[in-house]
Formats: structure tokens, sequence, C-alpha cells
């Protein structure tokens, strides 16, 4: 289907207030115009969805059967390689929450609050995955299913967020005061993302700490860090694309919907 | 492979959630291009 009976107007709103927003801030307003975004989505879709095809399916079977295993934990640390991904999206995917939290309460993007909608429930399910995925780990290597370790239990606070921002932003029957309420739970509760990073320094936990870390060289075996790598980038691809997909569908929704109400106007 | 049971529901979770995801994110783009198209053709027939 053609994008172009999407292309609106870019109308003042788009360029934010009254206050010059700065280089940023014109890209950010530029792309608030629905139809723009949907087409530059469009052009951006293959270039998501193959990378992450071709990356997930070659870092899940490095991981599964060309990687070692390893000398403590055997092969139940190539649950690591689904694990530690789902992880990274997980925190990710709440900080582009915050992210589009701040971009709705400051600047009353259009595409943001639709974007947090869609970001929600594909960050609630890999954050369950994490859950679940590290569960499965720490059963055969903990001898527990779970345990009130300050890692799991931050990050058990944040599939929560996730599952309160996804219950808010419908709780409303006019969807403006819900995007709003959920956008301040999603900056309110990006404190939680800190927590989570540092939680094994802080805290004395049964959680192993980071293995790579910015600062310093990874603590793991590049035998093992290279498929974890191209399972990460191929997953956070895969995020994208998901993420990309619904907020397309989100947007010929709502243009559905307006075309709809002004039918009935008329 | 020790573990088995733990590596393979890990990872039949994972593909599980990522194909769920995936495919209705599609299914849900399709009806959202059908039905704005079947709108759009009714309003320009109604116009005409």
């Amino acid at each position: 289907m053609s994008a172009s009976p999407l292309a609106e107007p870019v109308s003042a709103q788009d360029h934010g207030s009254a206050t010059n927003p700065g280089r940023i801030g014109s890209l950010l307003h530029r792309y608030a115009n629905p139809g723009r975004f949907l087409r530059l989505s469009e052009r951006l879709s293959p270039f998501l969805v193959w990378p992450a095809i071709v990356l997930s399916v070659a870092g899940m079977v490095w991981g599964l059967f060309l990687s070692p295993a390893d000398w403590q934990q055997g092969d139940a640390v190539r649950i690591m390689y689904v694990h530690v991904p789902a992880a990274w999206l997980a925190s990710l995917g709440y900080a582009a929450l915050a992210v589009c939290g701040v971009l709705s309460l400051v600047w009353r993007h259009r595409l943001a609050d639709l974007a947090a909608a869609e970001i929600g429930p594909v960050g609630a399910s890999v954050t369950f995955l994490c859950l679940l995925s590290g569960s499965l780990w720490g059963r055969p290597m903990w001898g527990a299913w779970w345990v009130w370790d300050a890692r799991l239990t931050s990050v058990l606070v944040l599939f929560f967020l996730y599952l309160g921002h996804v219950a808010l932003i419908r709780a409303f029957d006019d969807p403006s005061r819900g995007a709003r309420a959920a956008a301040i739970l999603a900056v309110a509760g990006a404190v939680d993302l800190p927590i989570i990073k540092f939680s094994v320094q802080w805290w004395n936990t049964l959680h192993q700490p980071d293995s790579i870390t910015l600062t310093g060289a990874p603590t793991m075996s590049f035998s093992m860090l290279w498929p974890l790598l191209v399972c990460t980038l191929g997953f956070s691809f895969a995020f994208a694309a998901i993420v990309n997909t619904r907020l397309r569908a989100a947007i010929l929704e709502t243009r559905t919907r307006q075309l709809l109400l002004q039918g009935a106007r008329e | 492979m020790t573990h088995l049971p733990f590596i393979a529901g890990a990872y039949a979770a994972t593909i599980g959630v990522f194909l769920i995801l995936s495919v209705s994110a599609a299914l849900r783009l399709r009806a959202a291009e059908r039905r704005l198209h079947a709108v759009e053709t009714r309003r320009e027939r109604v116009r005409a």
C-alpha cells in the first residue's frame, strides 16, 4: 500500500513550542509527523528484519552447537546466549520508554506516545523472557528457580513497571491522559535502570558480576564473547523490527480512526 | 549435552516469544493496511 495518502501537512505543533528546539529538537519534530515517519519506517523495515533473522539464527546456532562448554557450568552456560541479550533489551527497552516519556511530557511529541504504547508490551515480553531464562539457568547452577537477590529483584521490579505502563496507558477514557500518566511512570521508573546495572556491585548477590564492561577488558573467552555479541545484535534488530512494525500498524489504525470520525462528521 | 532440558526450555521460550511478537505484529500491520484501504476506498466512492 502506498503511504502517500497518509502524508499529513506539518502543523505548527509539529515544530514544537515557540522556543527554538535546536538541531536535535528539529530532527525530533520533523519525524513527529506520522506520514513522514511512516515513509521512513517502511524504508527502514528490510534493514531491520533481515539482520534480525540472520544474526539471531547465526548467534543461537553458534552459541548452542559451536561455542565451548564452560569448565564450571558445563553446557548450561549456553543459556547465557539468550539470557544476556534478553536482559540487555529489557533495560534498553525501558530506557527507550523513558526517552519517549520525556519527549511526550516536554515537547508533546505526537509519535512518542504511540511509540511508548508499542514498546511497552514488547519490553514486558523480553523482560519476562529474561526472568524465565534466568530461572532456567539458576535451577541447575544455584539449585533454586528463584532467589530474592538484588539483581533478580530489581529486574522483577522492571517487569512490574512495564506491566504498570501497559495497564496505565489503557486505563483512561481519554487516551491523552493515559499517555501522560504512563509517560510520568516511565520517566520515574527509569531510576530502576542504574539499580539493575549496579546491583551486583552495591550488594552481595548470588548473581555473577558483569562480564562485559565499557571500561575494562571482558572477563570471558572470545570463543564465548563473539556468539554472545552476535546474539545481542540480532535480538536488538529483532526488537527494533517488531516495535517498528507495531508502530506502523498503530499509525495506520490512528489514521483509519481519524477518517472514520471525519466521515461520521460529514 | 548436560542440563539439556533447561537449555532446550530457554531456547524454545526465546524462539516462541519472538515468533509470537513478530507474527502478531505482521498480522496487525496487514489488518491495519487492509482496513485503511477499505475506508479510503469507501470515502472516495462516497465523494464521487
